[in-house]
């Protein structure tokens, strides 16, 4: 149940996010620092989101198969592959590799 | 048309791995429903598929989603909803719906463009990652058919796009550093919110000396850099 009430927490805050785009005054998000911030959290988070799903097992460190997936990703989107081909090529390196006897 | 058919893979894809991650499909169609935003989506889920905490989940899907407040502003400035228009504008305020409207020179067309790129991708959206819910519940193991893997690629597929300018590189790559240095410190899900404290203070006391549109605004057409490209627009996805 706790999952759901956190589910619901998020879409209420992505809501209101989006809403108060529309409710504020229009300099108060014209402000060349909030910009950047949003900026700046939307890269930081990605690139963060890439790696902990790379390397991190629990609270431990772990180079396996999802090394080969990214590496397979970024020379799918090296080649601009649309982003099914590019999941799809994570998937398979990861699946591959292990098939090999990778952890 | 391009747009339509790449949103129904993207959707196709967070159906399955949301899945995998251990979200029932009614949690899945929940979050595409009720949040619709596809980079805050993948972030609940990459947050639960690593064994972080739900608060964790909810906490990196809410800072994600921040750069949705400015394009909710831009939008406002371009479209003027009124009444209770104003709140179906901001649940289909995303980077589809700003890059289409946006990408118009009519004030009529900028509105058009809003709209139908805002609802079409919503009933898309939600359609396939129903059906991407329903198939990934049942094909088994998600680890034996590489779907951590898939994860991680989709995050890169999501990054990769606002990767235009050295500045975007740099905080990408001390982001990442900063994970992978707090993942042995703090519980799973935390090392996420460690990266955007970075990321917000790198960008809150940065330079402002350099030139605008450095590549770090969010508040440019996601598709600037990628003229031509019938993929480019799934790239962006619906984020």
């Amino acid at each position: 149940m706790s999952l759901w009430f956190w589910i619901l927490v998020a879409c209420v805050l992505a809501f209101l996010t989006k809403l108060l785009g529309y409710l504020v005054p229009r300099k108060w998000l014209t402000n060349p620092r909030i910009a950047r911030v949003a900026g700046t959290l939307t890269i930081g988070l990605l690139a963060s989101l890439t790696v902990a799903n790379t390397v991190a097992a629990g609270q431990a460190l772990s180079l396996d198969s999802r090394v080969g997936a990214l590496v397979a990703a970024a020379i799918a989107l090296w080649l601009r592959a649309p982003f099914l081909v590019v999941v799809i090529a994570g998937a398979a390196a990861a699946a591959g590799l292990r098939m090999l006897g990778l952890p | 048309m391009s747009i339509a058919v790449a949103t129904g893979l993207y959707g196709v894809s967070f159906g399955a791995l949301s899945v995998a991650s251990g979200l029932t499909v009614l949690q899945t169609s929940a979050l595409s429903l009720l949040l619709f935003s596809g980079g805050s989506q993948f972030a609940f889920i990459g947050v639960i598929a690593g064994g972080g905490s739900p608060v964790a989940a909810a906490g990196a899907a809410a800072l994600l989603g921040i750069r949705n407040a400015v394009y909710g502003m831009q939008l406002n400035a371009l479209i003027h909803p009124r009444g209770w228009r104003r709140f179906a504008a901001a649940q289909v305020t995303i980077d589809e719906s700003l890059a289409t409207s946006t990408g118009q020179t009519e004030p009529i067309e900028q509105k058009r463009g809003f709209w139908v790129a805002g609802l079409g991708i919503f009933l898309l959206w939600n359609a396939f990652t129903l059906l991407g819910a329903l198939a990934g519940d049942s094909i088994g193991d998600p680890k034996q058919w590489g779907l951590d893997g898939a994860a991680v690629a989709a995050f890169l597929g999501l990054l990769w796009p606002r990767l235009r300018s050295r500045e975007a590189g740099a905080v990408a790559a001390v982001c990442a550093l900063a994970t992978v240095l707090a993942v042995p410190l703090v519980p799973p899900g935390l090392p996420i919110l460690v990266a955007a404290i970075v990321a917000g203070a790198i960008g809150w006391f940065g330079s402002r000396n350099g030139p605008e549109g450095e590549g770090l605004e969010p508040d440019v057409d996601p598709y600037r850099d990628a003229p031509a490209a019938p993929g480019a627009a799934g790239m962006a996805g619906v984020s």
